[in-house]
């Protein structure tokens, strides 16, 4: 099948500084993609070059099929959504809409319609006739992505459309974005550097760091299937346990324990892997309490520090000489300085290559 | 006695009545008068304006006496018989080396010169500050550097060499070659300012408006220019201050019938013949004086509107 957006060997510099390299990046149709990486990564950049608002150093961008490489940001069927709104403050919210479709040319009561229609879907049909100034920053962003709507595009680009927001309007304008997407059933590409986001929105994510990127999969896979240690430490929070050891012949040595490591599901060649390498734990795959003796691998532990987070409790404690956190129901009502047993299971576990930091 | 809710009640009752038992400083800090620091800056401030104020004093009460007054000395004193037959003379009748007419052909002149001049200069520095922000193209650095360059280069340097350009172009001693003077010398500080204003603009502005189809013009009219309202205020005040005051050029390239206002009143102020007629001077430099005097008064007070504008934009 056709993709909707692809991405061929694209690299972009800015003067010496390469920002983006041979990036490969197909992206279905009708597909909601997050572009999720720490600040600088690049995901801005290549939104950037797939919007044609930047010349690309290298590399074909093709959308629905038709090479755009070349083509001017309108003739590319996109619609953008910035952070910071960048709505236009000397026009009023229906003027805001409109601006690309008058542009375009088309007939007033085309224009007027789809304004009617995409003001309707975002609920801003009461806010038409005001100055972006008197509005809500949820209200801005609303606007915003009305003016995408408005054009009748195949791909929505959100460039980190929520990270201005306060993080109950980010939650609740989140769902509504993932409700517009249901409903439209575009292709979107959204970038942003929060992680519940990206989990939330995402039909795949692309974890990117220094313009490369590391795990291209669903969000179910890259939270339970990290390819490397800077995607298993970026995702989840709080973030995994990473415990270095020796590996060979079923267990890994911690030094002063060893974890059984048979139940683990190595990659397809890796079963015989032996050396240096690091056991990946998720806090919240620790077993607290009597279940923890039905794990394949269980221990006492002394608990340090004690984070409340409300529904559950964050814990601090030790692994042998390393730091180990874990999550467990706020029910349990842990304290400092408390003796509890913990357990897990291999298999929910990852394994990286110490040297490469790849999976093994 | 141990009831809670009487106890909160009387506590509820105090924050009513705003009575409050604290000891020590509370609410807020008092702000007396007379603190040193105030009394050191509005002395300063006192003697800043007497020395200002004091030859405005000097030059108004002296434009509205008559000769014979002034003659008998007191310059400080206010006028005796007040009069405005200075301020007549000095615009309708007073002689500027051949001819007669006071002040007002020079107004006029120097107001046909400077519309222009201040319309044209600022048009375009501001789509130039607009391109090299928005538009960067191969060089555009370079060119902003040498634009920046020339505004530091001494204004005589360029003197013989313009006024060989404007008399191969035919426009030396018209109103033309002053007005193309003007807008040329007006364009690297102009530039300047319009670039520095649009570059701290969000880009995405700009991004947006790309992505909506709009071209050059369209998102310099319709999205760049109806936020530029607070420089544009700036840019004109400059412009027009700069150019009014302006003498040099206006000598240089202007021609006799086109002198700006400020050669004629020099010329009449240095005219040779006569006794200097002291209130003349007086009132003809005070008129020619007013013009960016009032653009100070009205664009100061547009300016705050306009900064305060643009401070809440989207
Ligand atoms: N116009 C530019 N000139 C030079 N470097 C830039 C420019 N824009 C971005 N960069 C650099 O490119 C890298 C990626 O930026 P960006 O794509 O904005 O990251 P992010 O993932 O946070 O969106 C950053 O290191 C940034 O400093
Ligand atoms: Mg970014």
């Amino acid at each position: 099948m056709q993709k909707s957006v692809s991405v061929k060997g694209l690299s972009l510099n800015f003067g010496a500084v390469r920002v983006l390299q041979e990036m490969n990046l197909d992206v279905e149709n009708g597909e909601f993609l997050v572009l999720l990486g720490p600040s600088g990564c690049g995901k801005s950049t290549l939104l950037n070059c797939i919007a044609g608002l930047l010349d690309v150093s290298a590399g074909q961008i093709f959308i629905s099929g038709k090479n755009v490489t070349w083509e001017e940001p309108k003739d590319r069927g996109i619609g953008m959504v910035f952070q910071s709104y960048a709505l236009y403050p000397q026009m009023s919210v229906r003027k805001n809409l409109s601006f690309g479709l008058r542009v375009a040319g088309l007939p007033r009561d085309e224009i007027d319609e789809r304004v009617a229609r995409a003001s309707e879907m975002l609920q801003i049909e009461a806010l038409l006739d005001r100055k972006p100034a008197n509005l809500s920053g949820g209200q801005r962003q609303r606007v915003a992505i009305g003016r995408a709507l408005v054009r009748d595009v195949d791909v929505f680009l959100f460039d980190e459309p929520l990270s201005n927001l306060d993080a109950k309007l980010r939650a609740d304008l989140r769902v509504e974005i993932k409700r517009l997407h249901q409903r439209l059933k575009n292709t979107m590409i959204y970038v942003t550097h929060d992680q519940i986001e990206a989990m939330t929105l995402a039909d795949r994510i692309a974890i990117m760091k220094e313009g490369i990127i590391q795990q291209l999969d669903t969000p179910h896979m890259i939270y339970n299937n990290p390819v490397n240690l800077f995607v298993a430490g970026f995702i989840g929070s709080p973030s995994m346990n990473f415990l270095e050891g020796t590996l060979s012949g079923g267990a890994i040595d911690l030094g002063d324990v060893s974890v059984p490591t048979e139940r683990y599901g190595f990659e397809p060649g890796n079963e015989k892997w032996s050396g240096k390498a690091i056991l990946g734990v998720r806090p919240e795959h620790v077993v607290v309490g009597e279940g923890a003796s039905q794990q394949p691998f269980f221990f006492d532990a002394a608990i340090e520090i004690v984070e409340p987070m409300g529904a559950d409790t964050v814990a601090w404690t030790r692994l042998g000489s390393h730091s180990f956190t874990f999550r467990a129901d706020a029910e349990l009502n842990l304290a400092q300085g408390q003796t509890v047993k913990l357990g897990f299971d291999a298999a929910r576990a990852s394994l990286f290559d110490a040297e490469s930091g790849i999976r093994i | 006695m141990s009831n809670p809710t009487v106890i909160s009640t009387t506590v509820a009752l105090d924050a009513v009545s705003g009575r409050t038992d604290f000891a020590g400083p509370q609410g807020p800090r008092p702000q007396p008068f007379f603190t040193p620091k105030r009394v050191i800056i509005y002395s300063i401030l006192f003697v800043a304006c007497l020395y200002y104020l004091f030859p405005m004093y000097i030059m108004v009460m002296t434009s509205f006496k008559t000769m014979p007054e002034i003659r008998f000395g007191n310059i400080f004193a206010p006028p005796v018989e007040f009069t405005g037959e200075a301020w007549v003379k000095a615009w309708s009748s007073a002689c500027t080396g051949l001819t007669c007419q006071g002040l007002s052909p020079g107004f006029w002149n120097s107001v046909k010169i400077l519309i222009p001049s201040v319309l044209v200069s600022t048009a375009v520095a501001a789509v130039n500050g607009y391109a090299l922000v928005n538009w960067k193209f191969k060089g555009s650095e370079i060119f902003f550097a040498v634009l920046i360059f020339g505004s530091f280069i001494p204004y005589q340097v360029f003197l013989y060499p313009l006024v060989m350009i404007t008399r191969e172009l035919k426009i030396f001693g018209t109103i033309w070659a002053v007005i193309l003077v003007h807008t040329i010398f007006g364009m690297p500080i102009l530039t300047l300012l319009f670039r520095n204003y649009f570059a701290s603009l969000p880009v995405e502005l700009f991004k947006a408006a790309r992505v909506d189809g709009a071209g050059f013009w369209r998102i310099f009219l319709e999205v760049m220019l109806p936020m530029s309202l607070p420089i544009v205020v700036v840019a004109l005040i400059l412009q027009v201050t700069g150019i009014w005051n302006d003498f040099l050029f206006g000598a240089v390239f202007a021609g006799t019938p086109n002198l700006p206002m400020t050669v004629q009143l020099n010329n009449i102020v240095n005219s040779a013949q006569g006794t200097p007629e002291y209130n003349v001077n007086m009132a003809a430099t005070m008129l020619t004086g007013l013009v960016p005097l009032i653009v100070y008064f009205l664009s100061g007070r547009l300016f705050v509107r306009g900064v305060a504008a643009g401070a809440v934009k989207g």
